[in-house]
């Protein structure tokens, strides 16, 4: 009988090697031994780093260009001296923290850079002097649908771009001739996080997460992501969640940490709770430009600071007020 | 009497007449969100512009800092996400889409991730970000270039986002979905779309004070001429008006 079934061909296949197995199974066994428990699992950037990341583990980010993003994990994650990290890489300021202090070896890289202020010198730094290992190249939407392949617990999601180009010869992506019509389809392979990094507007202490606005790729990260460590600008009454069970987008059976972090995502700004600082975030862009000027930065506004709220007293209550767009937050 | 105008002023104005009323367009950090903006002030009022990160149909009173700001979902229809955008363009429902890049050849594809070996580049750039999907993805591309012969080049060091690969028929040979790919070119200099037939780029129209030489001089390849090469009309006083006194007051792309 089996003779006569089809083999499906693949007609083509990226050149690099997955920087993350795909492993589905363990994946399941995992998520079983979660807790499912409503448990209290508050604690700070630096217990939730202790505890859920080690060195060389397989991490991302979920944000859209400096908006919504976990800059108080990240630099608690700088100053835990912990390195040699594999990195799913769409990032703006605060993949720029982690190339500073040299902790990024391997990159599956859709886009990295300043947005309307440029290329990253930082990137450049560490990708053309080697310190980077491997890049692995994808577009948004090709990561994206790869943390919706895990997110679904399935091993690859057939998608229609990539195709044709270097993109997907320097991915590692394969091209198939789909079964039923006959045409090339890319086959994206499901990405599985050792650890996801998360900023939202409000959770409460078991990590039932809601998210003003846009939400970008939290839905698909959150449930593509092994262990999950959530900031939040507010933590509030799990009432306050149950009022509106619609907006709950994280679970919290999906979340090992929470972290309280009140302008969690500054410099970068959060929908409806502050905008960016520019001024900080201008100067930050003039200090990238060197890795002496980075060193400055890193000690100045990282590694001089024990932790989140050392830094918000540095910023200063006034400085805070000027971008705040709702208030009391602290 | 035209007034005075910048070079992105003429870049946005000219980005911004393509795009017509009623349909959707897929719209990056930059330039074409000023045009957008301009273009729902002006002849496309029911223009519903598209962020990759989940804005749908905002009202663009102020100028998006980024493709994820709160601006880009400003009195939206929808918020949603980056899987929804994605999906969407997808499925055909993204006519316009803009992109833009660190090189482009004759087919229209595009560089934006290494200038030399992927492996060990001279310059890394960025990366796709979501250019690719755009340029795989919504049915008409318009690339907003500097035009230099560093820039339009025979042969790019990366293909990261397709225009028409290898030429005619070679996108659906892909497995790209049909009738999608390159439609305009804007620069500084001209407005360039592409051959029917060879699908190679042909210079359609030069901007006030540009010549049809000047073009090819800044071009690293042979370009196909227009029988009939058009004058762009310089920004009209009311398209500054807008721009200067709604869109950027702050004159952030003057």
């Amino acid at each position: 009988m089996n003779q006569d079934l089809k083999c499906i061909p693949i007609v083509q296949e990226g050149e690099a090697d997955l920087i993350q197995s795909i492993d589905l199974n363990g994946f399941r066994e995992h998520n079983r031994k979660k807790t499912k428990a409503l448990k209290d699992k508050r604690m700070t950037e630096e217990e939730a780093i202790e505890k859920f990341v080690k060195s060389g583990d397989y991490i991302g980010f979920e944000l859209y260009g400096t908006v919504r993003c976990p800059m108080s994990l990240t630099r608690a994650l700088v100053r835990s001296g912990k390195t040699d990290f594999r990195l799913a890489g769409q990032g703006v300021h605060e993949l720029d923290l982690l190339f500073g202090a040299n902790m990024i070896r391997e990159i599956d890289l859709t886009y990295i850079g300043l947005e309307v202020y440029g290329i990253s010198a930082n990137l450049r730094r560490r990708v053309e002097s080697g310190d980077i290992t491997k890049v692995v190249e994808w577009s948004n939407a090709g990561i994206t649908w790869r943390f919706k392949a895990a997110s679904m617990g399935i091993p690859f999601i057939p998608a229609r771009t990539m195709l044709g180009t270097d993109t997907l010869r320097k991915s590692s992506a394969k091209v198939i001739e789909d079964p039923y019509t006959g045409e090339k389809v890319a086959l994206l392979p499901a990405l599985i996080l050792d650890v996801g990094f998360i900023h939202v507007n409000r959770a409460d202490k078991y990590g039932n997460c809601q998210i003003d606005g846009i939400s970008g790729f939290a839905f698909e990260m959150a449930r593509a992501s092994k262990n999950l460590i959530i900031s939040a600008e507010e933590i509030v009454d799990t009432d306050e969640i149950r009022k509106h069970p619609d907006r709950t987008i994280i679970p919290y059976y999906l979340v090992d940490a929470v972290v309280h972090a009140p302008y969690g995502s500054w410099p970068g700004e959060m929908s409806s709770y502050y905008e960016r600082d520019e001024p900080h975030y201008k100067m930050f862009i003039e200090k990238q430009k060197t890795q002496e000027g980075t060193d400055e930065y890193m000690k100045e506004w990282v590694y001089d600071l024990p932790d989140h709220k050392a830094l918000l007293e540095k910023i200063g209550k006034e400085n805070l007020k000027k971008i705040s767009l709702k208030e009391d937050l602290i | 009497m035209t007034q005075e105008y910048s070079p992105s002023e003429l870049l946005i104005c000219l980005a911004s007449r393509v795009m017509e009323d009623e349909s959707t367009a897929f719209i990056g950090t930059g330039i074409p969100m000023l045009a957008a903006s301009l273009a729902q002030a002006r002849q496309a009022p029911n223009l519903v512009p598209i962020f990759e990160f989940g804005g749908t149909g905002a009202i663009l009173e102020k100028l998006p800092l980024a493709v994820g700001d709160m601006r880009t979902y400003n009195k939206a229809l929808a918020a949603s996400g980056i899987c929804d955008i994605m999906e969407t363009a997808q499925r055909g429902f993204v006519e316009f889409g803009f992109l833009g890049g660190a090189q482009i050849d004759k087919y229209g594809n595009l560089n934006s991730t290494v200038i030399g070996e992927q492996e060990h580049p001279k310059v890394r750039l960025p990366g796709s970000g979501g250019g690719n999907d755009v340029g795989s993805t919504c049915w008409r591309t318009i690339a907003i270039m500097i035009h230099d012969k560093r820039r339009f080049i025979e042969k790019i060091d990366f293909l990261t986002t397709p225009g028409f690969l290898t030429g005619p028929g070679a996108r659906e040979k892909a497995g790209l979905p049909p009738g999608t790919g390159p439609y305009r070119v804007v620069t500084n200099l001209c407005i360039m779309g592409y051959d029917d037939v060879t699908k190679e780029m042909k210079l359609l129209s030069v901007n006030p004070g540009v010549t049809v030489q000047d073009v090819i001089d800044n071009t690293g390849f042979e370009l196909l001429i227009a029988d009939e090469v058009t004058q762009n009309e310089p920004p009209t006083e009311e398209e500054l008006r807008i721009l200067r006194e709604q869109i950027d007051p702050d004159g952030l792309y003057r």
